[in-house]
């Protein structure tokens, strides 16, 4: 009876300490964003005024510039990379949700998530080897095609997954009224999700924006303005990294702020998105 | 000319063997006042819409259909019945070339729209479905547009540019779907934003805008309030005088009070098929009475 | 055909369907058939691609190139050995601590934590992980690498200094550094993918476990942690698979140096660093095939593990809905 009775009791200590220590691990797991956020924005909010975003980066020595080539840089590498990305991957979509078969889906799924863990770096070689060498030079198609490539998996995975919640009944209704397959998908499956299919290409835009690896040696980065598109561009997340690394305490301070503008873009992007899409399909999705 | 239809269960060259006469329909053409002898096409009018012949449908290994024969008048509503499963679904979506729509499905047997078999080698199933058009159990009017996208879609879709067109047939669709003094204020609110009875009517106006011969309604009504689901009643006795009508329900007092004919399937079988007087008050076979009678189902 | 098209409407109009034309159906089904079997490509383009350029570095050394330890481009003597070693060392770290934080986390969110914390919780850890590597090493190199160098590090040397772990100069660019900002950074996959996991797993399972009597935690531990344990297995694979091929963070704070050293403490390098740092310095045609090789082998590595993590996890996932319309 008695060591019966300290049994439950040390069930409980047990239960009690395990529900303590789970809810501590939740804690630490979200303490690295705080921090981080914190730090990016006591250093690098001091840094942003208006010459950030209008001017170009200062040769070593001279105080002050900004990053606006590199802005302008990464909005033109996200655009280069929907051209490939977005076709790709959503024409992609619309093949595994409304046309392949069982097994071919599985393996184009399967595909999708392998190319999803393949190291960014190894698409900076890809890119290299497709684009700069017959190119003869770094350039922003390169950074582009690099990009691009990245998008096509996510793409393809968002928007499969978008068009499956489109109810059958709407594919059935107009099928009955004899319109053709294809402009069925267009102009009805398509449309009917197509907030799901925009939401998931600006967070595949948002997950590529950040990305610095795939650009060492494809977009290469750039002091100046990139007037043709063979030529190399900078872009924020490469300015970053060479002024992280670097000597200088103002180049430091700006790597900050060029941090602290990129994650806003990125954390507007998710945010504004998924405030999009939960009005939206909140009861479709689980 | 031979006024009347056979039903049979079997091939058709068994059909000559067994002809109890109690299977035989006496069915008098419908009466189709101003278009006995031909439409405005100049095609002959006959007065069978579809003769199905030894029709039967599969999803993978389960028989849906089986074996079944029967012929639909024109200009007239067909009530199909029969307890859950009995692939009266099943047959109505393959007067449409629907049923080959889905995943493991197969189908054989011969199926004739005023003459032409349906499943032949060379048909397009796509304009088999422009002729026979479809409402379904759940009004399904497209979410992205407006009423007056919806009940046009079908022919914008299909190429259709001229706006005065489209237009007019826009109107005369909800007219006769008895919707027009309704809506004609709002056209271009969504189709989603309107009564579930509504949005039923609307997808009927979307099916007739495509001007098809037939209407096949699958439980048009079955999730409608009473009200709504008497306004649609109504309007398929308004329809009937236009188009040849085949309607699936559960209900079937629904069959009753609209339909001219009524079939009764049971497990896949086509078990009685007569005028439905004669199905409700003096049934032929003991499971169709049972049925009827709310004994079974 | 056409012709027997009735106008029941009446044909006051002139209204003309376009007749159906197969051509529209078969370039759109061959278009995004295309696009779709566009993924299998990539991948034979990614292998090729780097096959190709690793080739004559293959030919060269061949097998020597995995087990040499000396990477001199001076003298064109390419040996993987240290990166490898650096690659496994910091993953392997950043696994040891990722794992229990994330899959506690993700018990705390299926298990746990009361439905008005559990969606604020997961848009937080899906704004960690949206959270670039570059914005990591930025910070890992002016904040995170200060702290340990003047607080952690010295701590453990003089807790588990007796360990060759924790053995030899303190830089604050190593391996652990390394490993920690790793840890951050899988943490939110991981911790999702078993959320994902732990959902999947029927209730009637934990039902049975409290009609026996069983406290929260047991039913946790015994219900569900057991049921889904492949799965969970698969979440730390991808994990890994992450780990493995993470670039910029580990560039900014391994410190870059081609040695095997025992010590977590010691500079590091991996494959994904070296090729960050030099492809676009390999002067030579060996140099660069060498790092072609190098990229080889960690695509050859990572692309394991996830086929690995794919496989596990589907294993416990329920299967995927499919559509029902040919």
């Amino acid at each position: 009876m008695n060591t019966s009775s300290r049994y439950h009791a040390w069930r409980k200590v047990k239960n009690l300490t395990m529900s303590g220590l789970s809810f501590t691990c939740a804690t630490l797991v979200i303490a690295p964003l705080g921090l981080v956020l914190f730090y990016l924005i006591t250093a690098g909010a001091g840094a942003i005024d208006w010459h950030f975003f209008t001017q170009l980066p200062k040769p070593v020595g001279e105080t002050g510039g900004g990053m606006a080539n590199a802005i302008v840089g990464t909005l033109t590498l996200l655009g280069l990379a929907s051209l490939i990305g977005v076709p790709v991957g959503v024409l992609g979509g619309v093949y595994l949700s409304e046309y392949g078969g069982e097994r071919m889906n599985w393996w184009i799924r399967f595909g999708a998530d392998v190319l999803n863990g393949v190291p960014s770096i190894v698409w900076g070689i890809v890119a290299y080897t497709l684009v700069v060498v017959p190119l003869k030079g770094f350039s922003a198609y390169a950074g582009g095609v690099a990009l691009g490539f990245m998008m096509i998996p996510l793409i393809i995975r968002t928007t499969e997954e978008v068009l499956l919640l489109v109810p059958n009944g709407y594919r059935e209704a107009a099928l009955a009224l004899g319109i053709p397959r294809w402009r069925i998908n267009l102009q009805i499956v398509m449309k009917t999700a197509l907030r799901g299919i925009v939401t998931g290409v600006l967070l595949a835009g948002a997950r590529i924006a950040g990305e610095t690896a795939p650009l060492l040696f494809t977009a290469f980065g750039n002091r100046f303005w990139t007037h043709h598109l063979k030529d190399p561009i900078a872009a924020l997340p490469l300015q970053i990294f060479t002024y992280a690394i670097s000597p200088y305490d103002d180049w430091h301070r700006q790597a900050w702020a060029g941090a602290l503008v990129l994650i806003l873009m990125i954390f507007l992007i998710n945010i504004g998105v998924r405030a999009l899409t939960r009005e939206r399909f909140s009861g479709a999705t689980r | 000319m031979n006024a009347s239809l056979t039903v049979t269960q079997s091939k058709r060259e068994g059909a000559a063997v067994k002809t109890k006469e109690s299977q035989s329909l006496p069915l008098t053409r419908p009466a189709t006042p101003g278009g006995k002898e031909t439409t405005s096409r100049g095609t002959p009018v006959s007065e069978v819409a579809f003769e199905v012949d030894s029709l039967s449908c599969w999803f993978g290994q389960h028989q849906a259909v089986q074996d079944l024969s029967l012929q639909i008048p024109a200009k007239a509503v067909t009530a199909i019945i029969g307890p859950s499963g009995c692939g009266k679904s099943t047959f109505l979506r393959s007067l449409n070339r629907m049923h080959e729509l889905v995943r493991g499905s197969r189908l054989r047997g011969q199926i004739r729209l005023f003459g032409e078999n349906i499943y032949g080698p060379r048909i397009d199933p796509t304009l088999i479905r422009r002729r026979v058009g479809m409402v379904f159990q759940k009004s399904n009017p497209f979410p992205t547009m407006s009423i007056r996208e919806n009940v046009t879609v079908g022919l914008r879709l299909n190429g259709v540019r001229n706006h005065i067109a489209l237009e007019e047939r826009m109107e005369k669709a909800l007219r006769m779907a008895a919707l027009w003094e309704e809506v004609n204020e709002h056209l271009d609110r969504p189709g989603t934003s309107l009564s579930g009875g509504q949005q039923q009517r609307l997808c009927i106006a979307r099916a007739l805008a495509v001007q098809p011969d037939v209407l096949l309604m699958d439980e048009p009504a079955s999730a409608l309030d009473p009200i709504a689901t008497t306004k649609i009643e109504e309007l398929i006795q308004e329809l009937k005088k236009d188009y040849t009508i085949v309607i699936v329900t559960h209900n079937m007092q629904q069959a009753a009070r609209c339909s001219d004919y009524t079939a009764f399937f049971y497990m896949g079988r086509l078990i009685e098929y007569d005028k439905t007087d004669k199905v409700f008050t003096n049934p032929s076979n003991k499971q169709t009475e049972d049925y009827v009678t709310g004994r079974f189902g | 055909m056409a012709e027997t098209l009735t106008t029941t409407m009446g044909a006051t109009d002139d209204v003309q369907l376009a007749p159906p034309s197969k051509v529209g159906d078969r370039i759109f089904k061959w278009l995004a058939m295309v696009m779709g079997l566009s993924v299998g490509a990539l991948i034979v383009i990614v292998g090729f691609t780097l096959w190709r350029g690793a080739s004559m570095s293959v030919h060269h050394f061949g097998t020597g190139f995995l087990t040499g330890s000396k990477w001199d481009p001076v003298q064109e003597v390419f040996g993987a050995l240290p990166f490898i070693y650096g690659t496994l060392v910091s993953s392997l770290v950043a696994l040891v601590i990722a794992v229990p934080l994330s899959i506690a986390t993700a018990v705390f969110l299926t298990e746990l934590a009361p439905p008005r914390v559990r969606q604020p919780l997961v848009s937080v850890i899906e704004m960690l992980s949206a959270v670039p590597s570059v914005v990591f090493g930025l910070w890992g190199i002016f904040v995170l690498i200060s702290w340990l160098r003047v607080h952690l590090f010295p701590w453990l040397q003089k807790l588990f200094g007796f360990l060759p772990l924790f053995q030899g100069p303190n830089y604050g660019v190593s391996m652990l550094a390394a490993g920690i900002i790793i840890a951050i950074m899988i943490l939110p996959i991981i911790t999702s993918v078993s959320r994902e996991i732990l959902r999947s797993v029927p209730d009637l399972q934990r039902e049975a476990a409290y009609g026996l009597g069983a406290t929260r935690w047991e039913v946790t531990r015994i219900a569900v942690l057991s049921y889904a344990k492949r799965g969970l297995f698969g979440a730390v694979v991808l994990g890994l698979g992450r780990a493995l091929g993470e670039t910029m963070a580990v560039t900014m704070l391994i410190g870059n140096r081609p040695e095997i050293s025992t010590s977590l403490l010691a500079p590091g390098y991996t494959l994904a660093s070296v090729i960050a740092n030099e492809f676009s310095e390999a002067t030579t045609d060996l140099y660069l095939s060498a790092l072609f090789e190098i990229a080889l082998v960690l695509l050859g590595v990572t692309i394991l593990t996830n086929i690995l993590a794919q496989l596990l996890i589907a294993s416990t996932a329920g299967p995927k809905t499919s559509r029902a319309i040919q």
